[in-house]
């Protein structure tokens, strides 16, 4: 009976082709349109390390000035100073727990054909391996000695392990890094967290680093911070001053496994906080925050506006869309009223006639839905020429995405064929064949 | 007037338009929601274009830029740097060049807080910072509106981590205008307040420079202040006489880089560029809220077309007896034209409501600011214009129906 239905639906449809036509390219475009803004709202809000987001936490410290709070909303300051960092991290109170902070360098590579070149990286503390769950090609991160001692370690990517080193298990080996030699203590495999969650602070969806470096070692001077800095109080000339000043640059992740655990952390913050305020700092002594990952990127609202505005506005689109569709359906099977009225008279009931009709919108969805899958991986690729690099890996679709997009493109149909299959089961036969 | 309604059939039409109720709802619902969309999509294309169509103050067309990051050891920054303007400056079709801190519309930069009063507890207002030399304002193109420039002998050197500000500063009117009340010429050799309590003297004021943060509300807030920095890592800003920055762009990389091994020239890029990258976003979001509007105008036309035509050859015999009865080609035309008209108008005031409504989620949701109403008359116009061009072939073809068809059976 199905393939019965399915060839009078391909029979109905050639008959009518325009309007079949007409049907598929609006279910199609609004799927396509739909499917892209979808998957870069998906991928901008997916958890970037599922497995343990729920025990990261990003530390937030109110040390902001008195009279004036740090952002309109009254929140806490989204970075800490270099003197709450420290402390909070020298006390180890966590689990794990690593202070950081964007930097640059130059490497002069051994061969001195090769031209020096810029690299970013990253200055952070031992625990960002094991906390993070970095893969590593070879070797391993360093461990807390190394940072206390200040070592001379570095842990590469696995590109630039392969510019200077051939891909080769490089650890043991030692790099040249603005002016000093750094020795390799491990080479991370392939890995980009989107939304690069442990550092948004210069743009969400940047690659991970192509080196990383010891926090302590940024008190040496040697090499370049970078990422954001905000001061509120002048501070007098000098690198010391500035350790010292209440300006905010660094960041701070602790990993706490249990609630509990997570209790006794937030309690040894307002404690340091109040703890400061004797002291004239930490006006607002209660205003601490422990948000772990997900609850972060929301706060931060890692998922731009504009993605969320294109989003409300395709859905709308894939609605104008469907509303198209169930007024081309309701005129395609009126117009075979007739056809109906004969098939009833010669026995069918109207629960054949509804699900061969219903049948026949299907197959209306699903061509959509092919179509709509072509159109979003095109709608894509031009989001990814339009944006630009940084939306590279957030404008992919993978599996369940395309079936979410077969999926929605059949429901839709289904849908929108509902009503129209509806009034056409409630045809009259002996009308229609008095008028024939 | 009661003639001229019966004139055009509006009863009878009515009464026609009840008994296929669910086709004209559709119709009236997909011309709402197209309204409503498309007014929104093109406020939000018009607040990108406005925000992209702000001078930056440069002279962008003839400037580009690069980085110069210093790595060898025991490097005398200072006589290297003078070295290296020098150099560029007596470059053949070099205008000028400047060391500079920052970018304008780069997305990186310094920025600091100036009061018009000495105090910690003072509201200041934030702006840009700019650390340029007395080649800063002809380096970019800027224009100096009063005041005068830097003289060489007030460049200071900045030292690295250093947080003394020299004495002297040009602003940008936008600046002296939120600090001075408006009364932007009041600025001048007024003295401000930098970081609480430094004081600085502005001595002269600049038409437009804007900040390196696009999406900053203060983004015409900048200033310059007379200070070459001590750093590893610094940026040169490069203007060429008109036609030739292409050709130099690469010539001054290889000089620069040729000159000295003890440094990287990194990022050579041109203002235009730098405008590109800066509103790529916007620009991309541009071109796709078009490709829906358009795209959605033609499937709600379209749509109407494919309904009307259903209609029509339902009706094929009705409207052959209109014919018979005496009706013009013209009077068929016109029943439907006016049939589609009624319907969309139904459809724009009720796409009318859904345009603000939406517009007043977006406002609460987004921080974007309300519709201005004239947008929503232009949308509606134009959305009654394609509804009636989209149901003229149609009406055409109604009207194309011979009188004959009246005496024939069901076509």
């Amino acid at each position: 009976m199905f393939s019965y239905y399915l060839k009078l639906a391909y029979l109905s449809c050639k008959r009518t082709w325009g309007m079949t036509l007409l049907m598929v390219c609006a279910i199609g475009l609004g799927i396509g349109a739909s499917m892209t803004t979808i998957t870069v709202n998906y991928l901008m809000s997916a958890n970037p390390i599922p497995q343990k987001s729920e025990q990261l936490f990003f530390v937030q410290m109110d040390s902001w000035q008195p009279n004036d709070p740090y952002s309109d909303d009254g929140d806490a300051p989204t970075q800490l100073t270099y003197r709450d960092a420290t402390y909070l991290w020298q006390a180890q109170k966590a689990k794990r727990q690593t202070i950081q902070s964007g930097m640059a360098a130059v490497i002069e590579p051994a061969d001195k054909e090769v031209l020096p070149f810029m690299v970013q990286g990253r200055a952070n503390s031992a625990d960002f391996f094991p906390m993070f769950d970095v893969p590593f090609l070879y070797g391993s991160g360093w461990d807390h000695q190394a940072d206390l001692k200040k070592e001379r370690v570095i842990v590469i990517n696995a590109e630039l392990n392969e510019r200077l080193f051939g891909g080769k298990d490089s650890t043991g080996q030692t790099v040249r890094m603005a002016g000093e030699d750094y020795k390799i203590t491990g080479v991370i495999d392939r890995w980009n967290p989107k939304p690069r969650f442990y550092d948004i602070s210069t743009g969400s969806f940047n690659d991970v680093e192509e080196v990383f470096v010891p926090f302590s070692l940024i008190t040496e001077q040697k090499f370049d911070r970078s990422g954001n800095t905000n001061c509120w109080k002048p501070t007098e000339s000098g690198f010391q001053a500035f350790l010292d000043s209440e300006c905010i640059w660094v960041q701070l992740w602790v990993e706490l496994p249990t609630a509990q655990d997570k209790e006794a952390y937030f309690s040894f913050m307002n404690a340091y906080a109040k703890e400061q305020n004797q002291y004239g700092r930490f006006a607002r002594t209660d205003n601490n925050k422990l948000r772990d990952v997900m609850q972060w990127l929301e706060y931060a609202e890692v998922v731009s506006d504009d993605a969320s505005m294109m989003m409300a506005m395709s859905l709308m689109f894939l609605l104008v869309c469907l509303l198209n569709t169930v007024g081309l359906l309701l005129a395609k099977f009126l117009g075979k009223a007739s056809e109906i009225g004969v098939r009833q008279a010669l026995g069918a009931s109207r629960n054949d006639l509804f699900i061969q009709h219903l049948i026949e919108s299907g197959c209306i969805g699903l061509a959509g839905g092919l179509l709509g899958l072509v159109l979003a991986i095109l709608g894509l690729e031009a989001i990814k020429v339009m944006y630009g690099d940084w939306i590279r890996d957030l404008a992919q679709l993978d599996f369940t995405l395309v079936a979410m997009a077969i999926g929605l493109a059949i429901v839709s149909a289904l849908l929108a064929g509902l009503y129209p299959t509806w009034r056409a089961c409630q045809v009259q036969p002996s009308v229609q064949l008095k008028s024939q | 007037m009661s003639t001229l309604l019966t004139q055009l059939e509006l009863g009878p039409m009515f009464r026609a338009l009840m008994r296929n109720k669910i086709g004209a709802l559709l119709i009236a619902l997909q011309i709402a929601l197209t309204l409503t969309i498309m007014v929104n999509a093109i406020f939000m294309m018009q607040e990108r274009s406005q925000q992209m169509a702000r001078a930056s103050g440069l002279d962008e067309a003839n400037t580009f830029y690069l980085s110069n990051t210093v790595f060898a050891q025991n490097y005398n920054l200072k006589t290297a740097l003078q070295q290296d303007l020098q150099r560029i400056r007596q470059t053949p079709g070099v205008v000028d060049a400047t060391q500079i801190n920052a970018i304008p519309l780069s997305g990186g930069g310094w920025s600091m807080s100036l009061q018009t009063k000495a105090g910690d507890d003072i509201e200041g207002t934030g702006t840009a910072v700019y650390m340029v030399d007395e080649h800063g304002i002809n380096s970019m193109g800027l224009e100096l509106i009063a005041g005068e420039n830097f003289q060489n002998s007030e460049i200071g050197w900045r030292e690295e981590g250093s947080t003394k500000w020299p004495p002297k500063a040009i602003i940008s009117k936008a600046l002296a205008e939120t600090m001075f009340e408006g009364d932007w010429k009041n600025a001048l050799g007024k003295t401000v307040y930098i970081d609480n309590h430094q004081p600085v003297q502005v001595i002269g004021i600049i038409k437009a420079l804007q900040a390196p943060w696009n999406g900053w509300n203060g983004v015409e807030r900048s200033m310059l202040v007379p200070q070459q920095l001590d750093s590893k890592g610094s940026r040169f800003f490069i203007r060429t006489e008109p036609g030739r920055r292409d050709e130099l762009m690469p010539v001054i990389e290889k000089m620069l880089a040729e000159s000295d091994r003890g440094r990287i020239i990194r990022n050579v890029t041109s203002m235009e560029q730098t405008r590109d990258e800066s509103y790529q976003e916007h620009q991309a979001t541009n071109t796709i809220l078009l490709t829906v509007i358009i795209v959605l105008t033609l499937i709600t036309g379209f749509g109407i077309v494919g309904l009307a035509m259903f209609s029509i050859n339902r009706r094929t015999r009705q409207i052959g007896t209109r014919r018979a009865l005496g009706a013009s080609q013209w009077q068929v035309m016109r029943y439907f034209m006016l049939e589609n008209l009624l319907i969309s108008f139904a459809g724009v005031i009720l796409g009318a409501a859904g345009a603000i409504g939406l517009n007043i989620w977006l406002v609460a949701t987004f921080e974007m600011s309300p519709l201005s109403p004239l947008l929503l008359v232009i949308g509606v116009v134009a959305l009654l214009i394609v509804g009636q061009l989209a149901v003229s072939y149609p009406a055409l073809v109604a009207s194309k129906i011979s009188p004959a068809t009246a005496t024939r059976g069901r076509a």
